[in-house]
């Protein structure tokens, strides 16, 4: 049979999607469902009071209004609202008491028998504060930092001292910018509210069973009470990591009044939780006359909450993208009154990796070097930060295949010297690296007497393709016709897996598919040559199981009579796959080379990104279709960071003000020039056994900073303040 | 609004023709198109992505134009024709604009599709989009956060010639 893994397969929920028949967490009709509303706090710091609910419980329709005093009961240990992508500290806990943590705290829930009503009983609901003082700017905050608990690398050789004797070097701060996820399906639960008290509920999210059990352990009702349910999931790009406030809310809605309830967030409330946080990096970088680095110094301060230290990996790249003995790495935290932040598509990387690129290029100008060859000259195949190999790293083909692509070698070196009428020209270029992790995943597969292979595992598809990819790796595993495959998924009931982020889907859930389906092959030939006694001197790979028929050489026996001693006559075989041993002495990582083309308006100062070619190396890619995408996606988050995305909070009121989509801006369509992708070769047979390092993340990496290093070689600005928007440039 | 509206009392008629099947429905006055559509008749492949006109989840086809069905009170389609994304296949036969979207993988996670889809076929009946800078600016508004963007105008420039001047 051929091999689909690695064919472009059209997407098998496709039809699903371009029908609008694939239901998501707010899209699931329930009879005699009630609609919640969440009514936010206006202050940043301090206690409620009081909750005036009364003028919203005489509108007819209305249910009931909770808050801290009338909720029903919840476990007050903070190990209990733990989960597996918690930060250090106390999680948040909605409606636990009286306190006001952070602006727009969720304070009061409505539920009624209708949206609309719920909605506007909400804003008859008015709060009594008593009101402290508050801090919600980071720069206000740079001497009240605290060292983060993180794992941040130890400093390696004497980086002070080889920065000072450097030949060419750079010291430069950059900002970024507090941006939210905002995935175009808002923070959703539909609760439905069993007969038997049980509670199946459809969340957003990217781990049923990681709230499954976070609702197990704050309300105390038994698992097999809780179901909670993903299939389709409107993007989610780290929002989803954590139970997002609208679950326990729902729940505890549902609980309180025994029915079923639906609570959708507003795209204002989307701004009410986790992001990727604001950074000041310094980095401080130095090269001999050779230009090869002898000193890297990256200092990082990020913004967390008062309750939680949010960390991510900010500054591990700089010691491990490039070979420097000398390395000084630091990263600490400023507490505010703001919500925790929260991974977001390429956490840590997307910010750190931007301010060493961008950096990078600016040496290569001190230097006196093409950036291209200043990264080539320091390449490691080392991760210095570990001390171990790459497992594989084809990070000078991205260089090569991408600078050939793009026609990098027909730059002029001279900022400002490529222009086009009244549009400067820049052409910048920037590294990218994600690590490439793989975690403990289970996976199931069943075969029916008609041939129909069901895999299931508890992962979820937020738009990633894990329905289609798993589907080509079960396939392939099984040497089963792809169309005779089912993958489930999204669903706590399934076999255990990790929340889905980190680019580890494929790595940990595929190969779990991947073993299972095996396995399931294995026994299945065992069977056929127990049975049949004239297939026994077969080889493995002479079996061919097709039209209800399990075949080799001239012989065939029908499947339904080896599957006759099975439970329903299906044939069963559940894995749990872990990480291989192999995988120890290596470091695994993914890497980009990535090539931007920018025009900048010379009166207007507006920047578009006419052209982007993505070299990516990450092993061996499942299905160059959905993979190609995830890289297209990368490409246009890095562009939005670049240009246009920021969070911007009133700090007078400690509140985000642009909480829409109007006025935080994420690219539209005509914000996106031509895109190319390219999957360098790359055969990595440590990683797993399907050699694929999964690509999330990876298409983000490093954009930001191309798009910034061209415009500084369109306009000879450097711009260390992320968005870069117009107003810096004129 | 009074604190206390007699909900009953406000309720209005409706006639309107959704997919191909003529309505006879009640809603209140304040009732979106897009909440009629997902709350009441369960056509939830409508979708709400902020409700204030900005995003473009909620696109739906009314006499051939592509609106907001958020920022459209029901009332105002006395009488229309609604095409939803529910409506575009004709039985298992998908709309050419469905095929190209899945030919050209012009989603991820699938969630602002409806909307990119029944707007892209309102601009085929617009006949304005003569190249794929055409369709970049004039599919701006739907948003796609998962960033398909490439991949939309490709499928948009694969099937606007299968359906110039054919008004689902
Ligand atoms: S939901 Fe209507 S435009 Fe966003
Ligand atoms: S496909 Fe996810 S928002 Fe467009």
């Amino acid at each position: 049979m051929n091999s689909v893994v690695g064919t472009p397969m059209d997407r098998v929920d496709g039809a699903a999607k371009v029908t609008g028949q694939a239901r998501y967490a707010a899209d699931y009709p329930q009879e005699g469902l009630l609609h919640a509303s969440v009514v936010s706090s206006t202050i940043a710091r301090g206690r409620v009071v009081k909750v005036n609910s009364e003028k919203a419980l005489q509108v007819p329709g209305v249910v009931a209004v909770l808050d801290h005093t009338n909720r029903p009961h919840v476990s007050s240990y903070d190990d209990d609202y733990s989960d597996d992508d918690a930060a250090e500290g106390s999680p948040f806990r909605p409606l636990f008491n009286d306190r006001v943590l952070y602006s727009s705290q969720p304070l009061a829930l409505v539920i009624a028998d209708t949206l609309e009503l719920a909605r506007y009983a909400g804003s008859l609901v008015t709060i009594e504060y008593s009101q402290q003082a508050h801090q919600s700017d980071l720069l206000a905050a740079l001497q009240q930092t605290h060292e983060a608990p993180a794992e941040t690398p130890e400093p390696r050789g004497d980086f002070a001292g080889h920065f000072a004797g450097a030949d060419a070097k750079v010291d430069v701060t950059y900002l970024t910018a507090n941006e939210h996820h905002n995935p175009m399906e808002p923070h959703a639960s539909t609760v439905c509210y069993q007969a038997d008290g049980s509670l199946v509920i459809h969340d957003k999210t990217q781990g049923t069973q990681n709230c499954q059990e976070y609702l197990h352990n704050i309300f105390g009702l038994p698992k097999d009470k809780l179901r909670v349910k993903a299939a389709f999931v409107g993007g989610a790009f780290g929002s989803g990591l954590r139970p997002q406030y609208q679950l326990p809310l729902a729940v505890m809605a549902a609980l309180h009044l025994k029915r079923s309830v639906r609570l959708t967030l507003t795209r204002q409330q989307m701004f009410t939780f986790g992001y990727r946080p604001r950074t000041q990096q310094r980095l401080r970088l130095g090269v001999d006359k050779r230009g090869a680095l002898v000193a890297i110094g990256h200092d990082a301060i990020g913004q967390t909450s008062r309750f939680e230290d949010f960390t991510e990996h900010l500054v591990e790249w700089s010691g491990m993208l490039y070979q420097c003995d000398n390395v000084a790495l630091s990263y600490r935290l400023a507490p505010l009154d703001v919500y925790t932040p929260l991974d977001m598509r390429a956490p840590g990387a997307g910010s750190g990796v931007l301010a060493l690129e961008c950096a990078m290029d600016e040496l290569a100008s001190a230097a006196g070097l093409d950036p291209v060859e200043l990264r080539k000259r320091n390449f490691a195949s080392h991760n210095g930060n570990e001390g171990k190999p790459y497992s594989s790293k084809e990070l000078l083909a991205c260089y090569e295949q991408g600078a050939e692509r793009f026609g990098w070698a027909r730059r002029q070196a001279t900022p400002g010297s490529m222009r086009d009428g009244n549009q400067r020209i820049g052409w910048g270029m920037a590294g990218g690296v994600w690590e490439a992790m793989q975690m403990k995943a289970s996976a199931k597969a069943s075969l029916d007497s008609t041939g129909h292979l069901t895999v299931s595992s508890a992962t979820t598809d937020i738009g990633t393709g894990t329905y289609t990819v798993m589907t080509q790796i079960a396939a392939d595993a099984a040497g089963i016709d792809v169309g005779k495959v089912t993958f489930k998924l999204g669903d706590s009931s399934l076999p255990t897996a990790p929340l889905q982020g980190g680019s580890f889907t494929v790595s940990s859930v595929g190969s779990a598919v991947r073993q299972a389906c095996l396995t399931l092959r294995e026994r299945l030939i065992e069977r056929a040559r127990q049975q049949r006694p004239d297939l026994a001197s077969e080889a493995d790979t002479a079996f061919t199981l097709e039209n209800g028929q399990v075949k080799a050489g001239k012989h065939s026996v029908p499947l339904a009579e080896l599957l006759a001693v099975d439970p329903q006559q299906c044939l069963e075989v559940q894995v749990e796959a872990n990480p291989d041993d192999k995988r120890k002495p290596y470091s695994t990582a993914t890497h980009s080379a990535v090539f931007v083309e920018v025009q900048v308006d010379d009166d207007l100062g507006t920047v578009r990104v006419t052209r982007v070619v993505s070299a990516v190396a990450a092993g061996r890619v499942v299905n160059p279709k959905t993979a190609r995408s995830q890289i297209l996606g990368g490409v246009v988050w890095g562009v939005g960071m670049a240009l246009h995305e920021e969070s911007q909070t009133d700090h007078a009121l400690g509140r985000i003000l642009n909480h829409n989509l109007a006025e935080y801006h994420v690219p539209v369509n005509a914000d996106i020039g031509d895109i190319d992708v390219i999957f360098v070769e790359e055969d990595d047979r440590v990683v797993n056994a399907l050699g694929s390092k999964g690509v999330g993340e990876i298409g983000v990496v490093g954009v930001a900073a191309a798009v910034a290093n061209a415009i500084y070689h369109a306009t000879g600005k450097r711009v260390r303040e992320f968005p870069i928007t117009l107003d810096k440039l004129i | 609004m009074t604190a206390t509206p007699d909900q009953g009392a406000l309720q209005r008629p409706l006639q309107m023709t959704i997919n191909g099947e003529h309505k006879t429905l009640t809603v209140h006055p304040w009732t979106t198109l897009l909440d009629l559509l997902r709350e009441q008749l369960d056509l939830a492949g409508t979708k709400k992505g902020c409700d204030h006109g900005q995003c473009g989840a909620c696109t739906v086809l009314r006499d051939g134009k592509r609106i907001n069905a958020c920022l459209t009170l029901a009332v105002m389609c006395e009488g229309a024709e609604l095409v939803t994304i529910e409506g575009l296949a004709d039985g298992d036969r998908l709309h050419p604009m469905q095929q190209a979207f899945i030919t050209q993988d012009a989603f991820q996670c699938g969630y602002c599709t409806p909307g990119q889809i029944c707007s892209a076929v309102g601009l085929a009946n617009e006949g304005r989009a003569h190249n794929r800078d055409d369709i970049r600016e004039l599919m701006s508004g739907n948003l796609c956060r998962c960033g398909a963007y490439s991949n939309i105008v490709a499928a948009v420039e694969e099937a606007l010639p299968l359906i110039k001047g054919a008004r689902p």
